[in-house]
């Protein structure tokens, strides 16, 4: 196998392939899919999530910010480049 | 928000973040592990196991006003989101418009009927550009 390339979502790779395992890894990929439901000019989905903030670990959830502007980030990594 | 725990979070603002920013980034940095989130946003993609770079502005009412999606190797322009915000802050408080290209200072539009195909005499496409 070739040196991964570089760049900011390389896939890890994961399980080589023999045909019990392919079946399986396909069952699972359709069963696991959460439906995106976030729309603009609808309500954002509600979530909680732990996270780090001003030192320490807590849980946060969308909805304690209503009443605030929330922008909500998503990025591929942490230590990555862009 | 990423995939990486709140550890990595952790780590990479003691690391990295806080000697790029004064005082180290200042917002809470969540943990969206196995991507339940980021799928429920249309931003995860589950054969890299990540969240790709996506961006959603949320009104004090919870509504999604706004969405910037990209894939990976291209960063974010961070004027044009503070723009954005402005300009539905605005929007939000006043009930006018905001034409394109709009910054604070601008002039923007009230909508009515008077308004309809009347536009031309209030606003120049140069309005549009710095």
């Amino acid at each position: 196998m070739g040196k991964p390339k570089d760049g900011c979502t390389t896939p890890a790779g994961g399980i080589i392939n023999s045909p019990e395992n392919k079946e399986k890894t396909e069952m699972l990929k359709k069963e696991e899919v959460i439906k995106m439901t976030a729309t603009v000019g609808k309500p954002a989905p509600d979530f909680e999530a732990n996270g780090f903030f001003q030192g320490g670990f807590d849980n946060f959830k969308l909805s304690d910010y209503k009443g605030q502007w929330v922008l909500l980030c998503f990025y591929p990594g942490d230590f990555t480049f862009v | 928000m990423s995939t990486d725990s709140r550890f990595s979070h952790k780590i990479w603002q003691e690391e990295e973040l806080s000697k790029m920013v004064e005082g180290g980034f200042p917002y809470p940095m969540l943990s969206d592990q196995g991507g339940r989130i980021g799928s429920a946003f249309g931003v995860y993609s589950p054969e890299e196991g990540v969240n790709i770079r996506g961006r959603f502005i949320i009104d004090p009412d919870g509504i999604i006003q706004a969405c910037e999606i990209m894939t990976p190797p291209v960063g974010r322009n961070v004027s044009e989101l503070i723009r954005q915000i402005q300009a539905f802050q605005h929007v939000r408080k006043t009930g006018e418009v905001t034409p394109a290209g709009w910054t604070p200072g601008k002039p923007t539009l009230k909508p009515g009927p008077d308004l309809a195909g009347a536009v031309w005499k209030q606003w120049k496409v140069s309005n549009a550009f710095d």
